[in-house]
């Protein structure tokens, strides 16, 4: 990881009632290339993704995006789906709009980031239906599409796949190796380990807290270093 | 006093007929109470949804407030718009006591708690389910209570319908502002009660009956919103 990264953390700790959620944790995000984050549940990857979205501040460390402190502007420039996606109470067209409103794009811009979205998920001929009346692989589309029409450096993706079929994973990974060959870059937090083979250059995993492991997806995952990685890849069961 | 069933024919007759009193009174009680309602809908829902979205040092006390608020007796509330728009009080100079508008100011005051402490209540479970994403998409303060009002717009129909309820059911605040005088300030409840009292069971229970056919009729449309409500929320059910 020699090029100059997209995105650092230092240091990162967070804790909460006395339990320390986040030990120290210390990442980089290089552009282009597709970072997992794996890990058990609770070993505090979703965490980890809002606190380098700026949803969660921590007690001590410090991020960086492309050299600059991560402040309000610097966020702009990250766009976020969450595992669950958040659909407002209207049709299609209307949500994408409202988003795309949100994130700062107005007139004839936004109309065409409308239409934009509407093609790289596929759901032109839904343009109109309530959002939530669309299959959960449908609005995860949406979520991802809607998320990159504001043409974000950095793309951080919560468990997208989580509760969704093989098929709507498949629709949701192009999605995403798309947005990468556009020029953004992946950041996918995943408890799959055949999807994190499929997507991801970079892999992090982070086991209590903490990172285990980091590096080049195919060397971490083919050799683990840790008993915390090889157990997890293994599928052992953790104690009770 | 005529029997009871000559003075459900006799009232069904008036309606019927659409007698000129009878509709002078119930277009004045619709124009007041939409009125307050309306101008409650202003002041409640973006008071409502701040309070329930937006972190700011008064809100619990602010919210208790408009808790208490709920519970304020309209007499209270009328005995208070009275001093204020009685000719010593501060709105005095405007000559409101004893008009239909002191009647939708005392209204007024009565449903905002009403429409807000409501609008809190839904618009605070909205927020639960959005916060996450309008703080990724750095939304502000503004933004995000119109965006509740907007995506919560068909419960808040129903917010502004109990309202309404709330304001066309009510005598006692509008009996002392108003005073109840005919061609000005007469409206259904009060009429009813006026009527009543004199034994005039015809009109009483005319408007009776259509305060009954109002009532049904803001059901039928809570029940409606509720279902194209759900519609675009994807429940099929």
């Amino acid at each position: 990881m020699s090029r100059a990264a997209l995105l650092e953390a230092h240091g990162l700790r967070l804790s909460r009632g006395g339990r320390v959620l986040l030990d120290g944790v210390s990442l980089q995000v290089l552009p282009h290339r597709t970072l997992a984050l794996l890990g058990a549940n609770g070993a505090g990857k979703s965490l980890l993704l809002r606190v380098l979205h700026g949803l969660i501040a921590p007690d001590t460390g410090s991020m960086l995006q492309s050299g600059r402190p991560l402040g309000a502007r610097v966020r702009h420039a990250q766009s976020m789906v969450f595992q669950r996606p958040v659909m407002l109470r209207c049709s299609v067209r209307a949500n994408l709009r409202f988003a795309l409103h949100a994130r700062g794009l107005r007139g004839a811009v936004r109309e065409r980031g409308i239409d934009e979205a509407l093609a790289l998920c596929r759901l032109e001929p839904l343009a109109d239906q309530p959002a939530r009346s669309l299959s959960g692989g449908e609005q995860q589309r949406l979520a991802i599409a809607r998320a990159l029409v504001p043409a974000p450096d950095l793309l951080l993706l919560d468990e997208p796949t989580a509760s969704l079929d093989p098929g709507a994973t498949r629709a949701v990974e192009t999605l995403v190796n798309g947005a990468r060959a556009r020029g953004v870059t992946p950041l996918i937090v995943t408890h799959d380990v055949h999807q994190a083979r499929r997507l991801a250059d970079d892999v992090v995993f982070l086991a209590e807290g903490r990172v285990a492991e980091s590096g080049a997806a195919r060397e971490v995952l083919a050799e683990p270093r840790t008993a915390a990685l090889r157990d997890w890849l293994g599928g052992r069961l953790p104690d009770a | 006093m005529a029997s009871v069933s000559e003075a459900f024919r006799t009232a069904f007759g008036l309606i019927a007929a659409a007698d000129a009193a009878l509709v002078e009174i119930v277009l004045l009680s619709l124009r007041v109470s939409l009125a307050a309602v309306a101008i409650a809908c202003l002041i409640g829902m973006p008071l409502g949804a701040a309070v329930g979205a937006l972190r700011f040092p008064a809100r619990s006390v602010l919210s208790v407030a408009l808790n208490a608020a709920m519970a304020l007796p309209p007499v209270t509330i009328g005995l208070l718009v009275y001093l204020l728009v009685s000719a010593n009080g501060p709105l005095g100079p405007l000559a409101l006591l004893y008009t239909p508008g002191a009647m939708i100011i005392a209204q007024t005051l009565l449903v905002t708690p009403i429409v807000a402490a409501l609008t809190r209540d839904v618009t605070a479970a909205l927020h639960e389910e959005y916060r996450e994403q309008f703080d990724s998409w750095q939304l502000s303060p503004r933004a995000r209570v119109a965006a509740l009002l907007v995506d919560g717009r068909f419960r808040l129909l129903t917010v502004a319908l109990a309202g309404f309820g709330r304001a066309i059911a009510e005598v006692g605040a509008v009996l002392i502002v108003g005073g109840n005088i005919n061609h000005v300030t007469r409206v259904m409840t009060t009429t009813i009660a006026l009527e009543t009292s004199r034994g005039n069971l015809e009109l009483a229970l005319a408007l009776g009956v259509v305060l009954l056919l109002i009532a049904l009729g803001v059901n039928i449309a809570v029940m409606a919103s509720g279902r194209y409500a759900n519609t675009l929320a994807g429940v099929t059910t």
